[in-house]
């Protein structure tokens, strides 16, 4: 009895090692290439592949992998990609970034997906000394992290006040009721901008009203809102609830404007909402229906490829990769001081989200869409 | 104001309230807490989702699919996850509440695997039908919520008090053993409380469908929880105090949201309830004696 335990414990043992090595061929496969001519240069991606948010990580490395087939076809630089997964987690996050820091060949990195890995990784690549730049991570702080530190995703402390803003000299809005998901750190920082942004613009707050995540009922704060009568609402709320939350507020016979934040943005929202998410404002830096040959393009190439349309990650992601080949092509050198430097410097640089510099913390400088949804699809707000 | 907030508290309390029953049934019987039962009602749910918005077909369908289908998942909760360890020596008492946990995660998972992470809209034009009254708008589901939560208290309160299966599942309460030698078949009688307590879930997962319109994998998790907090409230394995405790919690919550701080409604929910417990620790309708449920 005893003897077939042990016979079954050691094919187990043996199998997990024959998996545990299979696992590991396809990541140390790649092998350098040296060129004569243009610069060429590996770059580290640290993306959240697998877990609940795989769907970010996979847009992200789409926009990554259709940017890099162009700008390796046009020659100027050249790339190579390799890609690890973070799963969302900061301890995997930082692993996975020390063997890539660690590689001597690798220049930059790209990533991690989102802003709570980035602090911890953002702080060991700044020690490195290996640029490092976010292409997903919205919340405050992260490129004052240190000097090699940079992102190119607009912070919710840019979208918030530009929607915001253009909201209120539309509607002549005074009065507005703030609603927000209070266990959640993005709403809550994105409640915090609407409340300071609000204030600033002498507008009367006339309640802040909170839900929880997967909160199904809203009504009671919906009512209470619709009998104090402000012209605007402002909501710092996940799409999933978000939209449920107009839902419930159209079907009450509140007609008012929402503004929203960043996760508020999502075609999603028309498609759990329909008629009732009409009406909300949200400033984003991607909007695939504008009128920009560059950003059609991207389009029609991302949907033949991968079969649906580019969201804001896989925008963000394809612009990234072509501000570090800009950044590579004026360095020169596959060099990560040099690169550094060379970021820093970019001005003006015509991407698919518009014109893109850094300021000199590395953050984003960049006029944000204004969007609302009509019609049952997002239009330009003006 | 006030009265449009009291129609949603009452809306609110009454879904509450047939969760609550659900649990207090299996409860009042087994003497377990049926962790799984936020998630059976998840699932009728998203079968109601999937039967009007998906399917296109007639509401009525999807409350009998709903039932249906939490039905089997009754019946198969019973016989793989309870009766195993039922009666068993050297079982833990607590080991039939954890391989209810183990069900509920199993559930939530599948149905995140199945149907995605996101909300999901439940388009009907029963959802649609409103009339104003003064200055408020009633909406036809939420009397309907109301008056279908206080049927099926009565007619369970009838079930189990006039009825002969009724009474079988209180003999088999008050004493498995006894009420087995006294000729009542236990094992039938468990099957169908269970059973009927599943289908309670899937008809709750309908209704929040239809009145809030939004319906997701992680619902059954925070409706478990709060039909539990219920329960304790009304008295363990009551099914009045189920129905009081479900309407007090609901209109708690929707007076704390109306006159308070919404950042203080679960909390000030659950001090309620520890309130009453210090007041009345066997619960609003609890009987005096501790073990009086078993």
């Amino acid at each position: 009895m005893r003897n077939s335990f042990k016979k079954v414990y050691l094919l187990i043992s043996v199998l997990m090692v024959v998996m545990l090595a299979a696992c590991s061929e396809d990541v140390t496969n790649a092998t350098s290439e040296k060129s004569g001519g243009p610069v060429s240069a590996k770059i580290g991606v640290i993306s959240y592949m697998t877990g609940p948010g795989a769907a970010y990580g996979e847009a992200i490395t789409n926009g990554f992998n259709l940017a890099l087939d162009e700008i390796n076809e046009k020659g100027d630089v050249k790339i190579e990609l390799i890609i690890e997964d973070s799963a969302g987690k900061q301890d995997q996050a930082l692993t996975v970034a020390q063997k890539l820091m660690s590689s001597d060949d690798i220049v930059a990195l790209l990533g991690p997906t989102l802003s709570t890995e980035m602090n911890v990784v953002g702080p060991e690549a700044d020690i490195n000394g290996i640029p490092i730049m976010g292409t997903s991570t919205t919340a405050a702080g992260i490129p004052q992290i240190g000097e090699y530190v940079f992102r190119n995703s607009i912070p919710e402390s840019l979208a918030i006040p530009a929607a915001l803003e253009k909201a209120v000299n539309k509607y002549g809005a005074k009065k507005v009721a703030i609603l927000y998901g209070n266990d959640d750190l993005f709403t809550q920082s994105g409640f915090d901008t609407m409340k300071a942004e609000a204030e600033k613009m002498g507008l009367e707050i006339l309640t802040i009203e909170t839900f929880q995540k997967g909160q199904s009922d809203y009504n009671a704060q919906l009512t209470k809102i619709k009998d104090l009568q402000p012209d605007l609402i402002l909501a710092s709320a996940l799409y999933n609830e978000g939209a449920v939350i107009m839902d419930q507020a159209r079907k009450m016979g509140i007609d008012l404007p929402f503004v929203g934040g960043n996760g508020y943005n999502s075609p999603q929202v028309i498609e759990i909402a329909g008629e009732a998410s009409e009406g909300l404002i949200v400033a984003t830096p991607w909007f695939g229906e504008k009128d920009d040959p560059k950003v059609q393009d991207f389009v029609k190439k991302y949907e033949t490829e991968y079969g649906h349309k580019p969201d804001q990650f896989a925008a963000q992601a394809y612009d990234a990769l072509y501000i570090m080949a800009e950044g590579l092509k004026n360095a020169g050198v596959a060099d990560r001081d040099a690169l550094r430097d060379a970021l820093a410097e970019i001005k003006d640089l015509d991407g698919i989200l518009g014109k893109f510099s850094f300021d000199e913390d590395g953050d984003v400088i960049m006029e944000p869409t204004v969007l609302i949804i009509k019609d049952g699809t997002f239009q330009l707000f003006e | 104001m006030l009265l449009e907030q009291i129609i949603n508290g009452i809306t609110l309390g009454s879904i509450y309230a047939i969760v609550a029953l659900g649990f207090t049934l299996v409860f009042g019987v087994l003497g377990i807490i049926n962790m799984a039962h936020g998630e059976i009602f998840m699932i009728g749910a998203f079968i109601g989702v999937l039967i009007t918005s998906v399917l296109g077909l007639p509401l009525w369908i999807a409350f009998i699919a709903a039932i249906g289908v939490t039905v089997i998942l009754g019946y198969m909760l019973e016989r793989i996850a309870l009766r195993p360890l039922r009666g068993k020596q050297g079982v833990s008492h607590l080991a039939p509440l954890i391989s209810t946990i183990g069900v509920s995660i199993l559930l939530e998972n599948l149905s995140h695997h199945i149907f995605g992470a996101g909300n999901h809209p439940f388009r009907h034009s029963f959802a649609q039908i409103q009339f104003q009254i003064g200055s408020i708008t009633v909406y036809l589901v939420q009397i309907l919520i109301f008056v279908i939560s206080i049927t099926l208290m009565v007619v369970l309160s009838y079930w189990l008090s006039k009825t002969k299966a009724g009474k079988a599942l209180r003999a088999t309460a008050e004493n498995l053993e006894t009420a087995s030698l006294l000729g009542v078949n236990t094992k039938r009688t468990i099957t169908t409380t269970v059973i009927l307590a599943s289908a309670l879930g899937g008809i709750a997962g309908i209704l929040v469908g239809m009145a809030f319109n939004s319906v997701n994998p992680q619902m059954g998790l925070s409706m478990g929880l709060k039909g539990l907090a219920i329960i304790i409230l009304g008295g363990m394995g009551n099914v009045k105090g189920a129905m009081a405790g479900g309407l007090l919690l609901g209109l708690a919550e929707t007076m704390i949201v109306a006159y308070g701080d919404s950042g203080y409604r679960d909390a000030v929910a659950f001090i309620t309830i520890i309130f009453i417990l210090l007041l009345r620790p066997q619960g609003i309708f609890g009987k005096n004696t501790a073990e009086a449920g078993r």
